[in-house]
C-alpha cells in the first residue's frame, strides 16, 4: 500500500520538528515524490548522513511502500 | 562477516569506481540508475556497472552493506558516495569532478 502525502510529511516534521518541507507527489501516484527538507538538525552533518536521519524517520518504508524519493537536504542557518 | 558482504567488499576494493546499479551501463533498467550513470559516462570515468537485479542476494546485501535503502549506490576508491540525488547534486556542484580529479580518475 503506497504512502499518502500527509503520512509521509508527519513522519518528516516528527523527526524534524523545525523543518521547513517542500513535499511533492511527483508523479500523482503517491509513489513518487520529491521533498526539500532544510533543518537545523542538520548542521554540520554530511549529505550522506542527513539523507541516512531522513530514511531512519521514514521507519523502513524508503524503498518498500515508498519507492522513490528525490530528496535534497539543507542546514538551516 | 557474511559470504555476500565479502563479495560486496571484493568488488569495491578491485575497482576504483563502482555502480551498483539496476540493469547495466548500456542497459539501465531504472530512471535513477541510468541518471548516475549517464554522468559518469559524461564526465568519461572508467567504472564498473554491477547489475544488482542479477541476484536477490546481492540487491539486498548492497542495502545492508552501506545501511542504504535504495538502488543506484556509487563507491569510489572503496567508499561510498551516495545514491542519485547525492550523486547529481555533486555533479551539478561541479564536487563530483573535483572528487574524480582529487584521487586522479579523470582521464
Amino acid at each position: 500500500m503506497p504512502l499518502n502525502k500527509d503520512e509521509i510529511s508527519k513522519m518528516i516534521m516528527e523527526a524534524f520538528p523545525d523543518a521547513t518541507l517542500e513535499l511533492k507527489d511527483t508523479m500523482g501516484d503517491s509513489n513518487h515524490y520529491s521533498a526539500k527538507i532544510i533543518s537545523k538538525t542538520f548542521n554540520g552533518k554530511t549529505r550522506i548522513e542527513q539523507h541516512k536521519m531522513v530514511y531512519k524517520a521514514l521507519m523502513g518504508k524508503m524503498g518498500n511502500e515508498l519507492h522513490a524519493l528525490e530528496l535534497i537536504t539543507e542546514e538551516k542557518k | 562477516m557474511s559470504e555476500i558482504n565479502k563479495k560486496i567488499k571484493d568488488i569495491v576494493g578491485a575497482n576504483d569506481i563502482v555502480l551498483f546499479m539496476k540493469g547495466t551501463p548500456d542497459a539501465p533498467q531504472c530512471g535513477f540508475s541510468m541518471a548516475v550513470s549517464n554522468i559518469l559516462k559524461h564526465l568519461k570515468v572508467k567504472f564498473e556497472g554491477v547489475n544488482v537485479l542479477s541476484s536477490d542476494e546481492l540487491r539486498q546485501g548492497i542495502k545492508d552493506y552501506t545501511d542504504w535503502p535504495t538502488i543506484p549506490q556509487l563507491y569510489v576508491k572503496g567508499e561510498f558516495v551516495g545514491g542519485c540525488d547525492i550523486v547529481k547534486e555533486m555533479f551539478e556542484k561541479g564536487e563530483l569532478k573535483k572528487l574524480f580529479e582529487d584521487k586522479s580518475l579523470l582521464s
